[in-house]
């Protein structure tokens, strides 16, 4: 079976991140593993062609690279040995290991979610090196120019090797904290992919994708995080219902959505990871969050959804989870229980005012309420809030219904 | 080990007492400064480390010319001056960061933290 370039640049971006990150362990220089990557991706795709792809493309790819890394460092260190020295990454190869598995990938992740690094480096950085997207890619998801992109990239890994961000999975004492850190970069690069914040396409399946991907890996990589299982539920959850979610261009609200077109195999694997999180009973943030998800799916039709459930979780995760987006999305359920004047009170007072979804919120009560003239004012802020064109169709819509 | 700046930031404008609010804030902020700073030394991470004069007593040399030229002042008129700082030695940035708060709670003040470009 002789390869075409695809099916070569297919199975080198699979093995990106593993590739990088034994790379940077090894040279401890970001830059370097990436060029020596380009070069091993570019030999494939002369050999890979014609000899196939070999039985473990992985070990040849990080053989290659590596052998093409050491060709730069002896080419470079003639040049300027002390400009290479300077721009090592701290290698704790003698670190204790924090877990069973030691993974390059997970010490790369959590160098990419530094907490001294700005949450969107932290999102470009481990979509790039970890996902093995391009900088294009990246800038087209996130609605910038390439140009600013790429900036973006090369400050943040110039302040990782000049300031020794370090290279290594953080002690037990600080894991619970940079590891929220790290899911809650892959959760927002799900969020993006899910409902895109700009104006371009509503849903972007690659975005969510690739999130998905991350999680995984996370998952499997720390086992015995039950949140690392809980962001990869919430995330298959949610994914499953994606194609059902837009219609003719239109977001469909979870009540008015087909069902017969949620994807089952997302659901019950998300399921199963929701019933092991509560076996290991330490319940998180999105382990919570995908309980709830997963009573969304559980209903038949929209009418069956257990409310009370719903709101339970939802009380357990504002405890953890003091948040008003979190608030309003407890309101939101009350509004199923306890009716919309209810939830108004509820909703009124957060500190949300910019928030899209708050105004949405606030419509949709308002118009159950028959209040129409106030619903439409907050249909027309919520409208003025988002540049998700499915989300202003939908309210669009809404409010030329309002009577 | 890389070495580090840790900076401390506050206004410009100093009272009575310094950047505090009263002999007992400003004596305080000392005597955990004192102890922070013993802690760097026992633990190995000190280099320097030092209070600066308000930026008033400051003087600007530009010697690129063919005679120096003195300007009376900081380099840049702003609210907020670097009032002090260390200078420390740490394997990398996670110790830096945790140094930075330390300090930072010990005399009061935002750290920031910069690498130093390798060693002199």
């Amino acid at each position: 079976m002789h390869p075409g370039t695809a099916a070569v640049e297919r199975v080198f971006r699979q093995e990106y991140g593993r590739l990088i990150a034994s790379l940077v362990r090894r040279f401890g220089d970001i830059d370097l593993a990436e060029e020596a990557a380009g070069e091993a991706l570019l030999a494939a795709l002369e050999k890979w062609p014609e000899s196939g792809v070999p039985p473990n493309p992985g070990a040849w790819l990080t053989t290659t690279a590596g052998n093409r890394a050491i060709d730069r460092i002896r080419r470079d260190s003639k040049r300027d040995a002390k400009h290479q020295a300077a721009s090592m990454l701290p290698d704790h190869t003698t670190h204790a290991r924090t877990g069973p598995v030691e993974d390059d990938r997970l010490r790369l992740l959590f160098t990419c979610c530094h907490p001294a690094l700005a949450t969107q480096a932290r999102i470009a950085l481990t979509l790039r090196l970890l996902g093995g997207l391009t900088v294009a890619e990246i800038a087209h998801a996130f609605l910038v120019p390439e140009t600013t992109m790429a900036q973006r990239i090369t400050r943040a890994k110039r302040k990782i090797a000049a300031a020794k961000v370090p290279y290594r999975v953080p002690e037990a004492v600080d894991l619970p904290d940079r590891l929220s850190g790290v899911l809650a970069v892959l959760f927002l690069i799900f969020n993006e992919g899910y409902l895109a914040s700009g104006a371009g396409d509503p849903v972007r399946p690659e975005l969510t994708a690739e999130a998905i991907r991350l999680a995984r890996m996370l998952r499997e990589l720390l086992p015995d995080e039950p949140e690392a299982a809980g962001v990869l539920a919430l995330m298959l959850l949610t994914e499953a219902r994606r194609e059902a979610r837009v219609r003719d261009g239109q977001l469909v609200p979870l009540d008015q959505q087909d069902r017969a077109g949620w994807d089952r195999a997302l659901i019950a694997e998300g399921h199963a990871l929701v019933r092991q999180c509560l076996a290991i009973d330490r319940p998180g943030r999105y382990q919570l969050l995908a309980a709830i998800n997963a009573v969304y799916v559980d209903a038949l039709a929209a009418s069956d959804t257990d409310w009370s459930q719903v709101v339970a979780l939802y009380d357990r995760l504002s405890r953890i989870d003091p948040s008003p987006i979190v608030a309003l999305n407890r309101a939101i359920a009350v509004a199923e229980l306890d009716g919309p004047e209810v939830a108004l009170a509820l909703v009124d007072p957060l500190p949300l005012t910019g928030y899209h979804a708050w105004h949405a919120a606030r419509a949709d009560l308002l118009r159950r309420l028959g209040r129409t003239a106030e619903a439409r004012q907050a249909y027309d802020a919520a409208i003025a809030a988002t540049e998700n064109v499915a989300e202003r169709t939908y309210l669009k819509r809404r409010l030329g219904e309002l009577v | 080990m890389t070495h580090y700046l840790l900076a401390v930031h506050g206004p410009a404008e100093m009272g009575e007492f310094g950047n505090y609010s009263s002999k007992e804030e400003m004596d305080e902020a000392f005597a955990a400064t004192g102890v922070f700073n013993d802690q760097l030394r026992a633990d190995g991470y000190w280099v320097f480390a030092g209070g600066l004069e308000p930026a008033s007593t400051a003087t600007v040399v530009d010697g690129q010319g063919d005679t120096p030229v003195l300007t009376d002042g900081p380099y840049l008129e702003t609210k907020e001056i670097i009032g002090g700082f260390w200078v420390i030695d740490a394997p990398d940035l996670d110790v830096a960061l945790r140094l930075a708060a330390q300090g930072s709670e010990a005399c009061r003040g935002k750290v920031e933290v910069r690498p130093f470009q390798g060693l002199a």
